[in-house]
């Protein structure tokens, strides 16, 4: 166990590995999104009572999805630095975090436009809502609070427990649209139930969905790298890397 | 568990136990913070002023006051325990006193606890105290009263307890106090959410038993946390 995650969290070995997968996830997630947005676009039948306005939702549902996972993932990452003190964990939450914040503020951005049609106003202060612009808030506390320390190390210690604390938003985001009875529907995608919408409205919502997931993935591995060459530029490896370019050219 | 051991360890080695260090700390900043009567007046007085900004900014109506009373001496007791937040901690890191607190045999989850007891005591308590005579002033109903003083007792405790994580982050930093609000407001919105909305149904007559035991939940959670989450904060803050 301990060896993998000594490996793991090794920048040298993770920058190794993750300069191969990078193609891949950058190339999937593309065509994924691609194939989705054009489907659900063009293709996908229009809603019978939204009509065409719905299919902001191809939009505004993985972002919204992903700006909650991005959080969780930052937790966990933050997790893992705090406890083993994997400075790698850290980069990954740092490298993560606007990218989170953008997610937030798009499914919120979609989310008022998509509610101009259907609700007849741009915002309500809605449970959901709300809980969301607060996760944008907190998103942004944590990036000021890194930026805020002289040291590196002393930002990304208070910005991890900082994200721990906030944690405790998502399920309050979660669970939003059940506690409260909200002007908000349900979740679209649950593991345990039939989607309530035909198959060719949810399989490009579905292709969304990993779409973003590949390109958040592949955002946060290309910033994670960048880091690692911005927090190292003196190592050997590093050095040997830069000739080896060098050369190359 | 760890924490009783050592506190037995330290009792038998004629070091102070867990109970003297929290009582000495809690009766040290209690005395500190009664030596500055002015400061211990300033959140009141910011409170007081807040509330009378309103009517002079909305409408003198009282029945428009009494609609926004209870959010109203909320949000003002809200703003009024984040201004006194800054203080929590930083004079003690000014003058080292919070590395020697720190550096002490008990834990610094407990010391810490002491401290936002003792802030709760000079900033919470009073601000409870005081909030029936500015309601009066707004026109709310007199039978909300007792509701009003409750849920700021109780939720103003769990401002203070909160409220510590953000100072115990930013008490390092030369300008935390702006990024301190950012931190912290937040997460101060569902202690607002349900110590206004309570009141508010108090107002309409209706039970809130049920609502002032998920506040008491809050505040029993964060009385779990906050208090390991700021000492662990600390920690960082001190060593840069």
């Amino acid at each position: 166990m301990w060896p993998i995650i000594h490996k793991l969290g090794s920048p040298k070995w993770f920058y190794t590995m993750s300069g191969r997968w990078l193609p891949f996830l950058w190339g999937i997630g593309a065509i994924l999104i691609t194939i989705g947005s054009l489907w659900g676009l063009a293709f996908a039948p229009a809603d019978y009572q939204q009509g065409d306005s719905f299919r902001i939702l191809y939009v505004h549902v993985p972002a919204a999805i992903l700006a909650q996972s991005c959080f969780a993932m930052m937790a966990l990452c933050s997790v893992i630095f705090l406890v083993w003190r994997i400075k790698l964990a850290d980069m990954a939450a740092g490298a993560a975090a606007p990218f989170g914040a953008a997610m937030t503020f798009s499914a919120l951005f979609s989310g008022a436009i998509w509610g101009v049609p259907t609700w007849g106003t741009w915002w309500v202060w809605d449970a959901r809502l709300t809980s969301m612009l607060l996760l944008l808030f907190i998103y942004l506390g944590i990036m000021a609070l890194r930026g805020a320390f002289a040291s590196r190390d002393g930002g990304a210690r208070a910005a991890a427990i900082l994200t721990l604390v906030g944690v405790i938003n998502l399920p309050i985001i979660k669970y939003s649209v059940v506690w409260w009875n909200t002007l908000h529907q349900g979740a679209t995608f649950s593991l345990t139930e039939k989607p309530a919408m035909p198959a060719s409205m949810w399989l490009p919502l579905l292709l969304m969905v990993i779409g973003f997931y590949l390109i958040f993935a592949a955002v946060t591995v290309a910033r994670t790298r960048n880091e690692i060459i911005r927090r190292q530029p003196s190592a050997r490896w590093v050095r040997a890397l830069a000739q080896g370019e060098r050369n190359g050219l | 568990m760890s924490a009783e051991r050592a506190a037995t360890d330290n009792t038998a080695a004629g070091l102070p136990g867990l109970w003297q260090g929290f009582s000495a700390t809690l009766y040290r900043d209690c005395r500190l913070r009664f030596r500055r009567r002015s400061e211990l007046a300033n959140p009141l007085i910011f409170f007081a002023l807040v509330v009378t900004l309103f009517p002079l900014g909305l409408s003198p109506d009282s029945t428009l006051l009494a609609e926004i009373a209870p959010g109203l001496l909320w949000v003002a007791a809200l703003l009024a325990v984040l201004l006194s937040l800054d203080g929590l901690f930083r004079d003690d890191f000014d003058d080292g006193t919070l590395e020697q607190l720190l550096l002490a045999p008990q834990p610094a989850g407990v010391l810490v606890l002491a401290k936002i007891v003792a802030h709760w005591l000079t900033t919470g308590l009073p601000l409870a105290l005081l909030s029936p005579l500015l309601a009066v002033m707004l026109a709310l109903p007199g039978h909300s009263m007792g509701v009003l003083m409750l849920t700021l007792l109780v939720g103003s405790a769990t401002l203070s307890l909160i409220g510590a994580i953000g100072a115990a982050l930013t008490v390092g930093l030369r300008r935390g106090g702006v990024l301190l609000s950012l931190l912290i407001l937040p997460l101060y919105a569902p202690v607002l959410i349900f110590g206004a909305g309570i009141v508010r149904l108090a107002v309409e007559g209706a039970v809130v038993t049920p609502w002032l035991a998920l506040m008491g939940a809050m505040l029993a959670l964060s009385l779990l946390a906050a208090p390991w989450a700021a000492g662990a904060a600390l920690k960082l803050s001190l060593d840069g």
